[in-house]
């Protein structure tokens, strides 16, 4: 699969990831090398063969529900890069 | 002083040759000395570490230390420390101080270890040669015209110039194995679980591990010993009893049965690495091992596997540095999306962009089971793979690196080329096996390195078999000229 500068865009935008437009040649020349190389994959017969999600086939560890954490809020907000009032700011998003 | 094994540093310590300030100075000066060239520090914590060391001193007199307390120790920019700028080797988080510790950072912590600073990396750990870092490329001590492996490369880097006895590193498809390799010292990444990933900066969640450097294999169990166990804050924690690294360190190796995979041995692999790795070999049998010739015959598929798993999880992982709660943010953006895209467009280089499109691209609707579902399916082919092969042997020996050190700016251009340096490292994280490199001999003055991968849990075992061969041999000992004295 070749990607081409359009479908660079469109990956770059579902990944919010800023890309220059000037770079999108080069990204398009990386990726679809590294997508050319991954798809010896399609070769191999995988029929019946279940997915590895955990080297040792673990399952999720539950825990009771419990308060195990103290509210760090303002020690967490102190490295954020604008607050108020405890609360995040971000740009406007509801005219 | 700075030669000195970690027992014998300890000794020294508690028999009052010297304090752990003193030890803490003599590795601060060296760093002071050195680092200029090498570029192995992102952040030194000098300060700390003197007060740290002075905690230590008070520890050793209290009759109250353990095998690390009062040891100086460089600590990988990916675990999180309180106080301490955690950067990941990032401009994204070149503004973050960590609000708590890792589990990892924790725990060496109550040993009484002392942190001398963190170390360069590549960024986010997505790089094999140190040089997708935001601060610059660190230098192999052994040619400076060299990469020193990536992407736990200032912490190689640095034991190998001695700049610290001892340091962590993470390894997700090789990141500790072949900068180990390629600085001429041991690098033990354990069983996937075994040390706990909580406060380590994911990049791979299924793939990642933290684990140990140093220049020899005892030196290793003992940093490693420290930094494993469960931790219930980390849900891929192995919940077992921790095994004593060091108990088995002289465990005789008559009987013990090596295997070489055939895979590792063909086309691409450098002609001196080859003769070091069969020198090592003979060497083995020396000692008494049975070696057979073995087969992981799905092997080639693991680098293609790799570079689908890996780049979907990160693209997933990365997705906190929004520019919201930590981290960069880039100046006035026009909306929320602005906010986003510049603070992540600005906020990533080259490397870690790339990963991120191709695991988007992966994960997007209609790709999913042609790539994720299929490279997970091949993960599971080249486990299946493993797990025969121990059932003939009971460890497997191949070279770490297909050639010694390539040169700064080298591969920078071609990222296929760069993956397949991690060629022979790459399957046993996709495997979730325990595996170390430790230095085999030298190829026009560049140190080689040999893996010996394990069964599940068997880092003490492997820990004796790298070991013994150091027993041996002085392969270890060697420093890299203008950083012997």
């Amino acid at each position: 699969m070749s990607l081409d500068k359009e479908a660079v865009g469109r990956i770059a935008h579902l990944a919010r990831l800023g890309v220059d437009a000037g770079e999108f040649e080069s990204y398009a020349s990386n990726l679809s090398a590294i997508l050319a190389f991954v798809e010896q994959l399609e070769q191999v017969d995988t029929e019946g063969v279940a997915p590895l999600a955990h080297p040792l086939d673990a399952c999720q560890r539950l825990r009771p529900d419990e308060v195990t954490e103290a509210d760090c809020r303002d020690q967490f907000q102190q490295i954020a890069p604008r607050v108020e009032a405890g609360l995040y700011l971000v740009p406007k998003v509801i005219e | 002083m700075f030669q000195k094994t970690i027992s014998e540093l300890a000794a020294g310590l508690r028999g009052n040759e010297y304090s752990s300030e003193e030890l803490t100075r003599c590795f601060l000066e060296r760093i002071e000395r050195f680092d200029g060239q090498l570029n192995c520090l992102i952040t030194l914590s000098a300060e700390q570490a003197l007060s740290e060391a002075r905690e230590a001193d008070r520890r050793l007199r209290a009759g109250d230390a353990g095998p690390l307390t009062g040891i100086p120790y460089l600590h990988k920019d990916i675990f999180c420390t309180q106080g301490v700028r955690t950067s990941c080797g990032s401009r994204m988080l070149d503004n973050f101080i960590a609000p708590y510790d890792a589990t990892v950072s924790e725990k060496l912590k109550a040993a009484g270890a002392v942190m001398l600073g963190k170390t360069n990396m590549d960024e986010f750990a997505m790089g094999s040669s140190n040089e997708t870092s935001f601060y610059g490329p660190v230098k192999n001590p052994w040619d400076t015209q060299r990469v020193p492996g990536g992407s736990s490369g200032g912490s190689a880097a640095a034991v190998a110039a001695r700049l610290a006895p001892l340091a962590t590193g993470t390894d997700t498809g090789g990141s500790i194995r072949q900068p180990a390799a390629l600085c001429g010292i041991t690098g033990i990444k354990p069983t996937y679980g075994r040390v706990s990933r909580y406060g380590m900066i994911a990049f791979a969640s299924s793939l990642d591990q933290g684990g140990a450097f140093a220049a020899s294999a005892a030196d290793a169990a003992a940093l490693l010993q420290a930094m494993s166990g469960f931790d219930p804050r980390d849900s891929t924690s192995l919940e077992r009893p921790l095994e004593d690294y060091s108990a088995e360190l002289e465990r005789d190796l008559a009987g013990l049965t090596i295997g070489l995979p055939k895979e590792y041995f063909g086309d691409g692999l450098d002609a001196g690495v080859a003769a070091a790795v069969a020198a090592a070999v003979e060497e083995y049998r020396r000692l008494g091992a049975e070696i057979r010739d073995i087969s992981l015959p799905n092997a080639a598929l693991s680098v293609p596997a790799y570079y689908v798993v890996a780049p979907a999880e990160c693209s997933s992982n990365l997705s906190r540095m929004d520019g919201v709660r930590f981290g960069y943010r880039c100046e006035n953006p026009r909306d929320l999306e602005d906010l986003y895209v510049r603070s992540r467009g600005e906020g990533f280089g080259a490397e870690v962009k790339r990963r991120i499109l191709v695991g988007t691209y992966a994960l997007s609707a209609g790709y999913y089971d042609a790539y994720y579902l299929k490279a997970q399916q091949v993960r599971r082919l080249i486990r299946d793979d493993f797990t025969r092969a121990f059932s003939e042997v009971d460890v497997i020996l191949s070279p770490t690196a297909p050639a010694p050190a390539f040169r700064l700016g080298e591969k920078a251009g071609d990222p296929v080329s760069m993956y397949l340096s991690d060629i022979y490292t790459i399957a046993v994280n996709l495997a979730g096996l325990p595996a170390l490199s430790i230095p085999a001999g030298f190829v026009d003055g560049l140190p080689v390195g040999l893996q010996l991968i394990g069964n599940y849990f068997a880092e003490g075992r492997l820990l004796n078999v790298a070991h013994r061969y150091q027993q041996v041999t002085d392969w270890h000992r060697r420093l890299p000229a203008g950083f012997a004295d």
